[in-house]
């Protein structure tokens, strides 16, 4: 039993954890906090709209172009008769996979790239960072048009087709990342300690890497949902699914008479990736604070 | 001489992106199920083994990979990118008439987007909590949000179906006639909507920069000395301040030719403009695979012009980047 010596209550500083004060930075922030209400809001009806909302998105219930409000359709019907809130409910779920997982596989590249290039320096660095010019001579939507024209419409390899076009943000911003941190000095501690590579570029370098990495990839998710909807308003979707792109494309002819067909799942596309981008500014704000110039 | 040696190696650099862009071009077609033969018996209503083994000596496709991939660079030098056989037509000649329209639309906006961008960022610079300063921050957030096509059919429903004032779709009018200045003019009215619309995104990202730069050099102590010394507010930002705060925005720009083009293929979608985007939305239906890929080579070739034109107009900005 070691003796403990009694501190007054009063004299105890809490020693806050950097996400817990992060989060306080976010929170006293009104429009990041307004874009993941929303967020969340979107998410859940990504989630349980479609099982409560029993309505086939494809299934043709009504007259065509019913005005929203009217014979008890919210957002009215599109040029086949098929129900718009059931249109955008089910493209909220794809839009929001899509969006997450095309980040992910961007940031997975991006970042294995970029940490590479930032640590080993040398030709790893030169070719790598070669490559990342080479990705980004490429105009990303084309590139994009072309792989999944060419290898099918599905959504795994609609995900892949924008994840493998984004990523070179990504890896310049990591790779600018471990330039800086591994000339720092508790790296060379850790080295000098005998930490491998692997090690010192994952557990050493990475996380102190991470806050410019996080606000990127918030950023990427709302990348990649416009995107998609960009391939699926080109006809270049998954033709099993609805989302929110190929309402817009395949209305977009009937403008004249029922210009709602479109600005509604626009709308819809807008308010969940300006959500996204609040939240994006709000995480720059609090996890960079002494960056907060812009 | 620096400049000329740094420009070739530029231009050398150049040249092996475009091969490796080839490489990989003829990497997905090859990778891709289905090829030229079987496009070709489609387009006979169907062909017998044989048929196809013929068709495939025919065009080479029974070579080795790296003979073909050969070939297919060979005949890229010699400005042969394939046959549309879509369109019954070669494909660089497809792209050719194309591509002028493109390059109209995209250049018009990335200069109109840079000029009133860096107009806007010097304005809300100097009044930091001016209207025009929200109003730099609301554009920065509906560029970033607002899918570029959404955009073009907003401003086509206000613009050409409530009040008309410009035409709904394509380039031209047919029914126009009379000289030069007449077509001009006709162009010009049609190239408006889809200009802005393909402008307004990067309108956005330029203010933002410019702004932030501005004010940046606007806190600068050459910039009080220029003041201490008694010129007016308005010398020292038109003189001074604003050419140093350039070269960031006309970095970033030179930067966005590959997003630029991108975002054409969508508002040529919209307006039904004649460029490549349009062409490419037409081959990818068709299964057209070497009228895409020779656009997708093409667009490469555009964007790294862009990036040396930016370089050069950043030499003419900035005279100290010539030495770097």
């Amino acid at each position: 039993m070691s003796e403990q010596v009694k501190v007054p209550e009063e004299e105890v500083v809490e020693a806050r954890s950097p996400f817990s004060e992060a989060w306080e930075m976010f929170r006293r922030n009104h429009a990041a906090m307004a874009g993941l209400v929303v967020l969340i809001l979107i998410v859940i009806a990504a989630i349980i709209g479609p099982p409560l909302y029993a309505v086939d998105p494809f299934e043709m219930v009504w007259a065509p172009f019913s005005p929203p409000g009217v014979d008890g359709f919210i957002l009215g019907t599109d040029y086949l008769g098929r129900d718009l809130v059931a249109a955008l409910l089910g493209g909220a779920r794809v839009s929001l996979i899509i969006g997450l997982a095309a980040a992910f596989v961007t940031v997975a590249i991006g970042v294995t790239v970029g940490a590479l290039a930032g640590f080993y320096l040398g030709w790893v660095e030169e070719v790598l960072m070669r490559i990342t010019e080479f990705f980004q001579v490429l105009p990303t939507l084309l590139f994009s048009m072309v792989i999944v024209a060419l290898f099918g419409a599905s959504l795994p390899m609609i995900t892949f087709a924008i994840g493998v076009v984004s990523w070179p943000p990504v890896a310049r911003i990591t790779r600018a990342e471990f330039l800086r941190i591994r000339e720092l000095e508790y790296v060379t501690a850790s080295r000098a300690s005998g930490a491998k590579n692997f090690k010192l570029m994952f557990s050493v370098i990475l996380p102190n890497a991470l806050p410019p990495i996080i606000v990127q990839s918030a950023l990427m998710v709302g990348s990649a949902i416009l995107f998609e909807a960009g391939l699926s308003f080109l006809g270049l979707t998954d033709p099993n699914v609805v989302s929110w792109g190929q309402v817009i494309g395949s209305n977009r002819q009937y403008i004249l008479d029922a210009p709602y067909t479109v600005t509604i799942p626009g709308l819809a596309i807008f308010v969940t990736v300006l959500a996204i981008s609040l939240v994006g500014d709000g995480l720059n704000d609090a996890l960079n604070p002494k960056l907060r110039q812009r | 001489m620096a400049f000329v040696q740094k420009f070739l190696i530029r231009v050398f650099y150049a040249v092996i992106l475009l091969t490796a862009v080839l490489v990989l071009n003829f990497s997905m077609m090859h990778l891709a199920p289905g090829d030229v033969a079987d496009t070709i018996s489609q387009s006979m209503g169907g062909a017998d083994q044989e048929v196809l083994d013929q068709i495939r000596a025919e065009y080479g496709l029974d070579q080795p990979f790296l003979v073909q991939l050969g070939r297919y660079i060979g005949n890229v030098l010699q400005f042969n990118l394939g046959y549309s056989y879509f369109f019954n037509t070669p494909v660089t000649d497809l792209i050719l008439q194309r591509l002028p329209a493109t390059l109209l639309l995209v250049f018009t906006a990335q200069i109109m987007a840079l000029l009133i961008g860096v107009v806007l960022g010097v304005i809300s610079a100097r009044r930091p909590n001016g209207l025009a300063s929200h109003f730099v921050t609301a554009l920065a957030l509906f560029g970033y949000a607002a899918p570029v096509f959404w955009t073009g059919i907003l401003l086509l429903i206000a613009f050409s179906l409530k009040i008309q004032w410009f035409p709904v779709a394509g380039m031209q009018d047919v029914t126009v006639s009379g000289g030069f200045w007449v077509h001009a003019l006709d162009i010009a009215k049609h190239l408006v909507l889809p200009a802005v619309t393909l402008g307004s995104v990067f309108l956005a990202l330029y203010s933002r920069l410019s702004r932030a730069t501005m004010m940046e050099v606007l806190g600068s102590d050459y910039v009080r000395t220029a003041k201490a010394k008694g010129l007016t507010e308005r010398e020292v930002v038109y003189k001074h301040a604003l050419k140093n705060s350039l070269s960031p925005v006309i970095t970033l720009a030179g930067l966005q030719f590959s997003a630029v083009i991108s975002g054409a293929v969508l508002v040529e979608a919209v307006f039904s403009w004649p460029g490549l985007g349009t062409l490419a939305f037409q081959s990818i239906i068709a299964r057209d695979t070497p009228t895409i890929l020779g656009i997708l080579f093409f667009s490469a070739v555009v964007v790294i012009v862009g990036n040396l034109l930016t370089d050069l107009a950043l030499r003419f900005v900035d005279p100290r980047m010539g030495g770097k």
